[in-house]
């Protein structure tokens, strides 16, 4: 059978929002392994950087991967710079443990920002596994709210919010989150990915709960595949390793401010990259 | 007579050294090399041969270096080893052929692991190893399409996949990274281990007609299972010791703290030193101090050191006579202006608001009874807790095996360190899969990787080939 894509290929690309970009990327033998909750490492050029991104959606059939992303720095521009028909120099996965998928009961699943994309694929599979789904997900403006259509297919219900309260509830998804369990609904688990400070507040806000919580943390990555440390986070006391200990780790255990410390280990050259690349690029 | 002193590779002048990564050790002339294999005294109980851990007929080989007979000389020594280039560089030989070299009684050793890499460069200068290298590639027998799977890109897969290529098989190798090679590529830098000479050995199986797939991460992209079923005869595992450990102690997730593997890697392979041309940065304070005794410590300090870094400290526990490193490089170090704080131990690092790091808290260390491998051990003397100031801290304590392979192949048996248990021959306890390097042997050296690397090889073409598998 002929070959219809280069391995890496960019086959469809889709605007979701101001500067959060879809892909869908031929690789059939990530497509054939992904499954909820992993992600991909990519680089792009000789000169990228590695940087992981989620597996949002995959075709086992077509050999695909979808990849949501939010251009906010250089790798992130520079992906977002490749179209149709260009091949991703590097890609490998799927990387970091499935999110665990059983039959729990009611499960909220809560997305912020890109982290939607992230969630959808775990609220697909718990709403398979016979899960009550109610899905909270949330952006800063109704623009920048994606995904909405992929998470209602997938929710028994879903509750929206933004910042400026242009689309559903004004507030933040920690909110609508609050309210819920303060309602008296029984919630077996929650699940949360988006922004550090988001998953640190829904932490919070079911800890006096004590329902199980769920993130998938995004600390800056290297390797992917437990050689480096540049992962690693405190959980329960411990040093772990995002990539391969995690992603998902137990929302209670986590030491938020570590992980959002070491996120900002590089702001001022991430801030002197993206310039000189903007400039550069004009 | 009184025995001659060694002669010395030239280095490059510290001012160059110590602001680009180019090679510090230049080799020898033909000239030098000439002189200096004329020491060695071609003792009948050639110790030396013992000494090597693949068996190289070392007096052999020297001999012919004196007599100018380079050509001879390369024949011999690719004999028992594929990568003389890369071990004449790396190689400890201070523990292995030079430490049992009758001259070393009188401290004056001949130069073999100078002389190894004189023979290699001038086979590589002369296009003497493509020569050779071309008839080994026409001259490969076919062996019936039988496929053989290397995981793993290091000196042990290298090792193993050109000798099952010479020997006819269908040889893919995958590696994690995006680039093949190994801690050869991600960790030994270039000042050390050029990395065009790397190239050349990964071209060269390229050559040979092994395939070899980047950005495959066996135990996620395929699981040895899968292999096996899809119509790899064998899989081999080569995967080395790359998780990086860490003390234990408080503030370790601070900011500015990177194990070594990660300092490494993100100069030598993602090429940080020329952020922000490459994408990948690195933060290089002013104080730096690295945390350990090895080869990778000084790998680490000399690195900060070509960075910029003004000051740099390697703090150690035990005294500069119990450091794995090799010598070569203590010396390089030290040459280079990095400074030694020994008999001290990190009991915790110390940040400020923004949890980046200031200073680590370490405790003095005096020595004690030797341990199990034979070196002293040290013990902390009570209340004598400082402060190292310190803006950048690099942790060089060792690695133990990746446990992914472990985790998602249960078959598998590892040991409580997560090393790979094999039979003395290389057999692991799941059938049809063979390990050799770092990932059986903890962390080792290069030709260690090779030695068992070669003895898998030929395990896995007798199993093949008699019909055990
Ligand atoms: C397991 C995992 C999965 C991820 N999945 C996705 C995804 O599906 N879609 C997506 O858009 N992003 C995802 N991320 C985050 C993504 O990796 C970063 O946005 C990316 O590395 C930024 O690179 P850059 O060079 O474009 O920006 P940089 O120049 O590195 O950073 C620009 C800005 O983004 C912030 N930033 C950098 N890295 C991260 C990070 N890891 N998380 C949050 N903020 C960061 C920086 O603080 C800075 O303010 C994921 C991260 C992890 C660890
Ligand atoms: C900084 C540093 C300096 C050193 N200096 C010296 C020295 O001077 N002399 C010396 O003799 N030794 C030295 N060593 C030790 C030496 O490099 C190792 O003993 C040797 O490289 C081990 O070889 P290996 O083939 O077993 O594994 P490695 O070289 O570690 O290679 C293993 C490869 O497997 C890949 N891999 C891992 N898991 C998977 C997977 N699941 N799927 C696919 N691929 C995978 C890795 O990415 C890596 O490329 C040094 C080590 C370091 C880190
Ligand atoms: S032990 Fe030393 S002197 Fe004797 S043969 Fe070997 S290199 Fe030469
Ligand atoms: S990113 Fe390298 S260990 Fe996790």
């Amino acid at each position: 059978m002929r070959q219809l894509f280069r391995l890496n290929e960019i086959v469809e690309k889709k605007e979701l929002a101001p500067r959060i970009k879809e892909i869908k990327v031929y690789n059939p033998r990530i497509a054939a392994k992904a499954r909820a909750g992993q992600f991909v490492i990519v680089k792009v050029g000789e000169e990228g950087e590695r940087i992981p991104l989620t597996i949002a959606d995959w075709d086992r059939e077509k050999g695909l991967i979808t990849i949501v992303f939010q251009e906010v720095g250089v790798s992130t521009y520079k992906l977002g710079r490749l179209g149709v028909g260009d091949v991703i120099t590097d890609v490998v996965g799927p990387l970091g443990n499935p999110s665990e998928i059983e039959k729990f009961g009611t499960v909220v699943c809560v997305g912020g920002g890109v982290g939607i994309a992230a969630i959808y694929p775990m609220a697909k599979e718990l709403k398979k596994a016979g899960n009550r789904v109610i899905s909270i997900i949330g952006a800063r403006n109704k623009d920048l709210l994606i995904y909405e259509e992929e998470m209602r297919r997938v929710s028994d219900e879903l509750r929206i919010t933004t910042d400026d309260g242009s689309k559903g509830r004004k507030g933040f998804v920690s909110d609508e989150l609050r309210d819920l369990l303060n309602s008296g609904l029984k919630v077996d688990r929650v699940i949360a990915v988006g922004p550090a400070i988001m998953m640190k507040t829904c932490a919070d806000v079911t800890r006096p709960f004590n329902v199980k919580t769920i993130v998938s943390l995004n600390s800056l990555m290297l390797c992917g595949m437990g050689m480096c440390g540049a992962c690693r986070v405190e959980v329960g006391g411990k040093t772990r390793f995002v990539c391969v200990d995690g992603p998902d780790f137990d929302a209670h255990q986590v030491n938020f401010d570590v992980l959002i410390k070491r996120l900002n280990a590089y702001k001022a050259e991430e801030q002197l990259a993206l310039k000189r690349f903007l400039e550069v690029k004009a | 007579m009184p025995v001659k002193d060694r002669v010395e590779m030239r280095k490059l002048p510290v001012e160059k050294r110590i602001r680009s990564f180019e090679e510090v050790a230049l080799g020898y002339t033909e000239e030098e090399a000439i002189q200096e294999a004329k020491r060695c005294l071609q003792c009948p109980p050639r110790p030396c041969v013992q000494g090597c851990p693949v068996g190289i007929e070392i007096p052999r080989f020297i001999k012919k270096i004196a007599e100018g007979d380079f050509l001879s000389a390369y024949k011999i020594i690719k004999e028992r080893n594929a990568i003389p280039a890369i071990t004449g560089r790396v190689c400890p030989q201070e523990h292995q052929c030079e430490g049992v070299c009758v001259l070393n009684k009188l401290k004056k050793p001949t130069a073999i692991g100078a002389l190894e890499r004189f023979v290699a460069d001038w086979a590589l200068k002369e296009g003497v190893a493509k020569e050779l290298a071309e008839k080994e590639i026409a001259n490969r027998p076919s062996n019936g399409n039988i496929k053989v799977a290397v995981v793993g890109s290091g000196p042990a897969g290298i090792t193993v996949a050109a000798d099952l290529a010479k020997l006819g098989y269908e040889v893919t190798m995958f590696e994690a990274l995006h680039k093949p090679g190994g801690v050869l590529m991600y960790g030994i830098p270039e000042f050390r281990l050029p990395k065009r000479i790397v190239e050349y050995e990964i071209d060269y199986l390229r050559r040979l007609g092994v395939d070899i797939e980047t950005n495959v991460l066996i135990g996620r992209t395929y699981t040895i299972k899968d292999l096996l079923e899809d119509g790899y005869k064998a899989v081999f595992l080569g995967t080395g010791a790359g998780t990086p450990k860490f003390p234990g102690i408080p503030g370790e997730t601070l900011v500015n703290i990177y194990s070594a593997n990660e300092f490494l890697t993100r100069v030598n392979l993602m090429k940080a030193y020329l952020f922000p041309q490459y994408d990948t940065p690195i933060k290089i304070g002013k104080r730096v101090a690295v945390i350990g005794g090895g080869n990778v410590a000084m790998d680490a300090a000399r690195t900060a050191v070509r960075l910029g870094a003004e000051e740099v400290y390697i703090l150690y526990r035990r005294t500069e006579e119990e450091m794995p490193a090799r010598r070569e490089e203590v010396i390089n170090a030290k040459e280079e202006g990095v400074k030694f704080q020994l008999l001290t131990q990190p009991i915790r690092f110390i940040g400020n608001k923004d949890d980046i790091l200031t200073g680590i808290e370490c405790i003095r260390m005096q020595l004690g009874e030797p341990d199990a491998t034979g070196r002293r051990k040290p013990i902390p003397v009570p209340g004598s807790e400082f402060i190292f100031e310190a803006d950048t801290a690099i942790i060089a304590i060792g690695a133990h095996p990746n446990p992914l392979i472990a985790r998602t192949t249960p078959e598998i048996k590892v040991d409580e360190e997560g090393r790979v248990i094999t039979d003395s021959e290389l057999r692991t306890s799941m059938k049809r899969v063979y390990a050799a390097g770092d990932i059986v042997l903890g962390e080792a050296t290069v030709i260690e990787a090779m030695g068992t690397g070669r003895r898998a090889s030929q395990t896995i073409h007798r199993d093949i080939s008699e019909g055990r598998i």
